[in-house]
């Protein structure tokens, strides 16, 4: 792997910048591996790096139906924080936040992890309840949240209208600090690059069609569009598609997919220094570094794999903008997409082994699960490596539906993101 | 934003509607019977079909009533509305209804 450094893009400069290399190959699958990952998201290349770099197991593939990062890693909002209610979602997502903090050292490839703040609002008398009673419950767990009055809202976030005579009107805020953005694509790159200089084989354009099992049961590969692949073990991380992939090996899960929409403006001056959400009237909105506004707005109602949504639910946070942030009322919208997240019934993800032996899945991170990749490939990687969950992941299983054990983040948070 | 066909009103925007999620799923009739992973599977486990999907509506903000669509979630096309206590379409009945 070509080292990226200042001297490095020096010397490069003088030549014309002629001298990069590719930064993965593209090789042929082999007929076997030790580990196959189904899903080349960010979530699915974070699994295999810390296989390859953490846990020693080097003969994996990744295989992507199309191109790596090009479904919900690439189509997402990007906001990042660990403020969530319970002890076990503190446990996870603080676990991510961490590695973020040193993921671009780590991975010698700059992710753009920008710590600006993520401010979320209240508008009702709720809200300021349940924000206060995340802070205390987060200070319980290290996790740096505090509350905000209206007026300090105003001064970390100056755009914002507060007070007027706003429908839903800002009655404060929680801010984590430690929250922000990162880019999206240079997660899903970057960890591709670096699980590639170890070894780790990422083939694009390779449908998983199939799951093949011994007549004892436990998985013995992959039937794909590129031919038949072998296999030890199998990570299905396939986002808003696991419910397909893992029928084919007959696992039911409590999962239904539903379309999330985001939208970016054109390009403005810095104005929006922060991370703002706001679950009460579904708007979320930061500011990249291309100076686009990037929104994200509801779910649909309905399941669907269209990759697309209903018009009326992004004017809907569009309306919702508008009063809070009145600026924006002139900004032109330039593009708007969609993505198919997989949610659970508690709004909490599932890393678990299954009830087939060798087959481990990573899903149920519905609207949210971005902020969560390192943390997830890390804890993913470890359960697939050692067959059995690790500290961090052991209580987000199948089985806590059947056993009330649910992690209820969707109560919490009314709306998960 | 679909255009829902009401089998009592007709065509209506979605935004009159509420979705109610995966049709023919039927309360076990001796809950007390059933063991824990029955009782799960009942309570959160989803076929979250890819392809046609059988689905509830009710037309909140119209008459009120419930009723079941055959959607393609590959397409978002619905292929027929049908009321309460109807089965889907012989020819619609590829996935398990
Ligand atoms: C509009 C939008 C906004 C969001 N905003 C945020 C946010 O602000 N913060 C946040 O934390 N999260 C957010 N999320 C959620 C976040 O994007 C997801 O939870 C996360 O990206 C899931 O990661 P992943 O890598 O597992 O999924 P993906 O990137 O979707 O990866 C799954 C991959 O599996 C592949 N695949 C599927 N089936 C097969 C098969 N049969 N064979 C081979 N490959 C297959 C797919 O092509 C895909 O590339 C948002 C999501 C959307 C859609
Ligand atoms: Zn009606």
């Amino acid at each position: 792997m070509q080292k990226f450094s200042a001297l490095s893009l020096l010397r490069a400069g003088l030549t014309g910048h002629a001298g990069w290399q590719r930064q993965w190959r593209s090789p042929e699958p082999k007929s076997g591996y030790d580990v196959i990952i189904v899903g080349g998201g960010g979530h699915g290349l974070a699994t295999a790096y810390y296989l390859a770099s953490r846990y020693g197991v080097k003969n994996v593939a990744v295989l992507e139906k199309g191109w790596i990062g090009g479904g919900n890693t690439g189509r997402n909002t990007t906001i990042i924080r660990s403020n969530y209610l319970f002890d076990e979602s503190a446990g996870i997502y603080e676990h991510a936040l961490k590695l973020w903090e040193g993921l671009s050292q780590e991975l010698n490839y700059n992710v753009m992890y920008s710590p600006r703040g993520v401010l979320m609002l209240a508008h009702n008398i709720h809200d300021v309840q349940s924000f206060k009673r995340h802070v205390h419950a987060n200070r319980l767990n290290g996790i740096d949240n505090e509350w905000l009055s209206p007026e300090e809202c105003k001064e970390f976030c100056p755009p914002l209208n507060v007070g007027g005579s706003m429908r839903y009107p800002i009655l404060g805020g929680a801010l984590q600090r430690r929250g922000g953005t990162a880019r999206h694509d240079a997660v899903a790159w970057g960890y591709a690059r670096a699980a590639d200089a170890l070894g780790v084989d990422i083939i694009e354009n390779c449908e998983v069609t199939g799951i093949r099992r011994a007549p004892t049961g436990e998985v013995v590969g992959v039937d794909t569009t590129r031919g038949s692949i072998n296999a030890k073990r199998i990570g299905v991380v396939a986002a808003g598609n696991t419910s397909t992939v893992m029928n084919m090996a007959g696992v039911r899960l409590p999962l239904e997919s539903f379309p999330l929409q985001a939208l970016v403006s054109e390009p403005v001056k810095p104005i929006f220094p922060c991370v703002v959400m706001s679950n009460t009237i579904h708007a979320y909105i930061s500011q990249s570094d291309k100076g686009e506004m990037v929104i994200g707005a509801g779910t649909d109602v309905y399941t669907s794999y269209t990759q697309r949504g209903g018009l009326h639910i992004v004017n809907h946070t569009l309306d919702a903008i508008c009063e809070l942030v009145p600026a924006f009322r002139r900004l032109r919208m330039l593009r708007n997409w969609g993505g198919i997240v997989d949610v659970t019934p508690d709004r909490s993800p599932i890393v678990a082994k299954t009830p087939v032996s060798g087959l481990y899945v990573n899903c149920g991170w519905g609207t949210g699960g971005f902020k969560a990749t390192p943390g997830s490939g890390e804890v993913f990687a470890s359960t697939i490596a050692k067959d059995e969950p690790n500290k961090i992941n052991a209580p987000f299983t199948i089985e806590r539906f059947r056993d009330g054990a649910v992690i209820d983040e969707a109560a919490a948070a009314a709306v998960a993101h | 934003m679909l255009l829902i066909n009401c089998p009592y009103c007709g065509p209506r925007p979605e935004a009159e509607f509420a979705n109610g999620g995966q049709a023919h799923i039927a309360r076990p009739a001796d809950p007390m019977s059933l063991t824990d992973d029955e009782w799960a599977a009942y309570l959160y486990m989803r076929d979250n079909t890819k392809g046609l999907h059988h689905e509830r509506w009710r037309h909140a903000n119209g008459c009120g009533r419930f009723f079941n669509a055959s959607r393609d979630t590959t397409t978002d096309v619905i292929k027929r509305t049908y009321r309460m206590g109807e089965r889907p379409e012989a020819e619609h009945q590829g996935a398990k209804p």
